[in-house]
């Protein structure tokens, strides 16, 4: 008990926060912080396994995630039945062709010899497949996007529950991370990051411009939900008398009876939303809590200690007979199909798919900075960062005009600086981070909740 | 008639916008290089250090235009680099002294370092925003064209017009006086050399009486300088916006990586690798063709490789690739 005492306060402070903000501002705001903040605290743990477990620098959080939010598009949509009839048979047989592609490729490069004729054979297979596969699948291409462009114009999904998506796009993102980890991972680690990058762009490009899977920049909106709707809520009998007994007291006061049901009418539109919020809220706590069980354990098996032996000293663990090769590939994917679970949970909570809200800075450098400012290494550590700086990332604004009106106390109202000041408000967040970046690095190079590991 | 006239729309779509924007990106990529040569890390806050530089730029150049001072038909801003280099040069020592030297002095990993830059990345991201705000802006001012396409059609009497603007122009004229100047300085001074003995190996350095505290110095300098007129140029061929700046960063560290990280003169022609093959790979190459094949032979599609959506793609795959089969880069030579 002693020894967690810190984890136990951070984590207590935390909460507080958010209560205050429930309280001073509204609950709605609080809720919907603290779901993303249990999104945002998947991402860390995941990107924490690569990090904090093994050492290995994934700066492509950002291509894991929006495959796990493709994933919530393809598991959850109706199949559009039409384009499929138009344009299915044309993808499908592409597909086809790209999986014979690639295995022809690998059985060449398997059997045969390194020589100059076979580089020249894999260039053509190649090349010759890219040709032939743009020949078959633009057609089909072009007939899937005409269907009904404004509403549809891609193929759709499975049209399961959302919920199933989550696994998936584990799965997507691990897939995805195998390949990466397949021929990146032997880089050096800043060259590993520059590649993971870049190669997370090139998958955001492809999910923008490829609108037959997704339709692209013209989004993906009204996915299924795994909560009820509000509307819904309203006009449900237990949902009413459940808010009439919640706020019972405050309804007592009003004698007047029009003005009691106006009251309730407003309370109940209010009550829906935060009810639908927390049913998210305990959909996602489940998540983190299996996911916190799971990590802690692997943390403290003879794994975990091999994957530290590792991250500390490769060579000596490759001596001790360790695959290092092997296991950073195993803890690559793993982490990746965590962080696809947070994608898919966001596009889930969201209820629309954004392909051109995936930009680097949100969805990946700052869930760096969660992992380094709440202590990478250590699974509490790196939730807790999750919740600081989503936190922070979402007061900032207040708070920055708070300071801004604090400071510029003195000055008249309409005075440029002033006016200039409170209208740059939404970027002292990126002063914010960077700065507590800087300072945790420089001061508390662990994170708040630094490594702690028991010897027994 | 029609090859020339094929040429010449290489040379309008192809060509010569590929050399400014490859111009643009080499400068940069020194800058990432030098700072990877030296102070070895993979300086993550490229793209904003040269959009901080740029701002002071712009500024500048909108005070001269407020008290009446112009350059004639040059843009304006050639007159405030110097000031924004004064500003930029100040702003990357001061945040050295803040932030990196504590880590070289601790000889903390690379890693590290490239952490802390993110964090200078953030930092500077939201000065940026909060002095000169996230919107597009255009500081272009002098005559746009060189040649327009009207008057060159006239004058030999093709079809195809060659329009050049004047920012290509000087963007490609500045980058050469001030890559073979950097040239010169590191081939031939002694400055120069002790840098170059630096990053090829510092203990040995070291040893031989070279001042660390005036290379990083002079490193962080020269970086100021190629950020801030990197920038500059890239602003006015094209506009100024913080978050291209941002996105600019990956190509840029494609180009220098490419061209073997650490190698300056790689790093100068890994720009031009990376803007011809983007260009090249998503260029429709319909009208090309037309030109050249007889009517017959005449395609029906765009003839185009890569839709240009996928322009950035390109260079990132290039990088990978690179990264892959040669990780020391096409142009290996020595360090620096």
């Amino acid at each position: 008990m002693r020894k967690n005492l810190n984890v136990i306060a951070a984590y207590s402070i935390m909460m507080g926060l958010i209560i205050l903000v429930g309280i001073f501002q509204s609950w709605n705001i609080a809720l919907s912080i603290f779901n993303l903040c249990l999104i945002s605290a998947v991402m860390t743990i995941g990107a924490n396994i690569q990090w904090g477990y093994a050492g290995l620098i994934n700066f492509g959080i950002m291509g894991f995630t929006a495959l796990g939010g493709l994933a919530a598009v393809l598991i959850s949509v109706d199949p559009v039945q039409e384009a499929w009839s138009v344009g299915g048979f044309n993808i499908l047989f592409s597909l086809f062709l790209i999986t014979a592609m690639v295995l022809a490729v690998r059985y060449i490069l398997k059997n045969y010899k390194k020589s100059k004729n076979r580089t020249y054979i894999v260039a053509a297979i190649i090349i010759l497949g890219i040709i032939i596969i743009r020949f078959i699948s633009e057609p089909g291409i072009e007939a899937i996007e005409g269907v009904n462009p404004a509403k549809t114009g891609f193929l759709g999904g499975l049209g399961l529950p959302i919920i199933f998506s989550w696994v998936v796009g584990a799965f997507f993102a691990g897939g995805l991370a195998f390949v990466i980890g397949k021929v990146a991972l032997g880089l050096r680690a800043d060259y590993l990051a520059i590649a993971t990058l870049l190669i997370s762009e090139i998958v955001i490009a492809i999910i923008k411009h490829e609108d037959w899977l997704t339709r692209g920049v013209k989004n993906v909106i009204g996915l299924k939900r795994p909560a009820p709707y509000e509307v819904n809520l309203q006009q449900t009998e237990w949902f009413i008398s459940l808010v009439e007994k919640f706020n019972s007291s405050k309804l007592n006061l009003i004698t007047d009876l029009t003005e009691r049901q106006a009251t309730l009418n407003q309370l109940v539109i209010e009550g829906s939303s935060v009810f639908v919020k927390l049913c998210y809220s305990g959909l996602f706590l489940v998540v983190v809590i299996i996911l916190l069980i799971l990590t802690q354990k692997a943390l403290y098996s003879p794994w975990g200690r091999m994957m530290r032996a590792i991250r500390d000293n490769e060579e000596a663990a490759n001596a001790m007979g360790k695959n290092v090769v092997k296991q950073h590939l195993l803890i690559f994917v793993l982490g990746s199909a965590i962080v696809g679970i947070a994608g898919a949970m966001l596009v889930t909570q969201d209820g629309l798919f954004t392909p051109g809200s995936y930009r680097p800075l949100r969805y990946t450098f700052l869930i760096w900075v969660m992992v380094i400012i709440g202590g990478s290494g250590n699974n509490f550590g790196a939730i807790l960062g999750g919740f600081v700086v989503w936190f922070l990332w979402i007061e900032a604004a207040p708070i920055g005009l708070y300071l801004v009106n604090l400071t510029t106390a003195g000055l008249d109202d309409t005075h440029f600086l002033k006016v200039h000041l409170i209208e740059s408000v939404p970027y002292f967040r990126f002063l914010m981070m960077g700065v507590g970046l800087l300072v945790i690095m420089r001061y508390r190079p662990k994170g708040i909740l630094p490594e702690k590991i028991e010897i027994k | 008639m029609d090859f020339v006239n094929a040429i010449i729309l290489l040379l309008n779509y192809i060509f010569v916008p590929a050399l400014a924007y490859g111009s643009q990106l080499a400068l940069g990529a020194i800058f990432v290089t030098l700072i990877y040569g030296i102070l070895r890390f993979a300086n993550f806050a490229t793209g904003d250090m040269m959009s901080f530089g740029t701002m002071f730029v712009i500024l500048f150049t909108f005070y001269f235009q407020s008290i009446g001072i112009s350059f004639g038909v040059l843009p304006t801003a050639l007159l405030a680099i110097p000031f924004g280099i004064i500003f930029m040069v100040g702003y990357m020592l001061i945040i050295d002294k803040l932030v990196f030297k504590y880590y070289r002095i601790n000889k903390s990993p690379p890693v590290q370092l490239a952490m802390v830059s993110i964090g200078v990345m953030f930092v500077t991201q939201a000065v940026v925003r909060i002095i000169i705000g996230p919107s597009d802006r255009r500081f272009f001012d002098g005559e746009k064209f060189l040649i327009k396409a009207g008057e060159f059609k006239e004058m030999t009497g093709l079809n195809e017009g060659l329009a050049i603007k004047s920012t290509q122009v000087i963007t490609i004229i500045v980058t050469l006086i001030l890559v073979s100047t950097l040239f010169w300085f590191l081939n031939k001074t002694k400055t120069g050399k002790s840098m170059r003995a630096y990053s090829d190996n510092e203990d040995l350095a070291l040893l031989s009486g070279i001042d660390p505290k005036k290379i990083v110095m002079i490193t962080w300098v020269i970086a100021g300088i190629l950020a801030t007129i990197g920038g500059a140029l890239y602003g006015l061929d094209k506009s100024f916006k913080p978050f291209t700046y941002f996105n600019n960063m990956l190509p840029i560290f494609a180009a220098a990586i490419v061209g073997g990280i650490g190698n300056p003169f790689g790093a100068f022609l890994g720009g031009y690798v990376i803007a011809f093959s983007e260009i090249l790979l998503t260029y429709a190459y319909r009208k090309f063709f037309m030109y050249v094949l007889p009517e017959s032979m005449e395609p029906d599609g765009l003839i185009q490789l890569l839709s240009t959506d996928y322009k950035f793609a390109v260079s990132f795959s290039i990088l990978v690739i690179v990264l892959l089969y040669r990780p020391s880069g096409i142009f290996k030579g020595k360090v620096l």
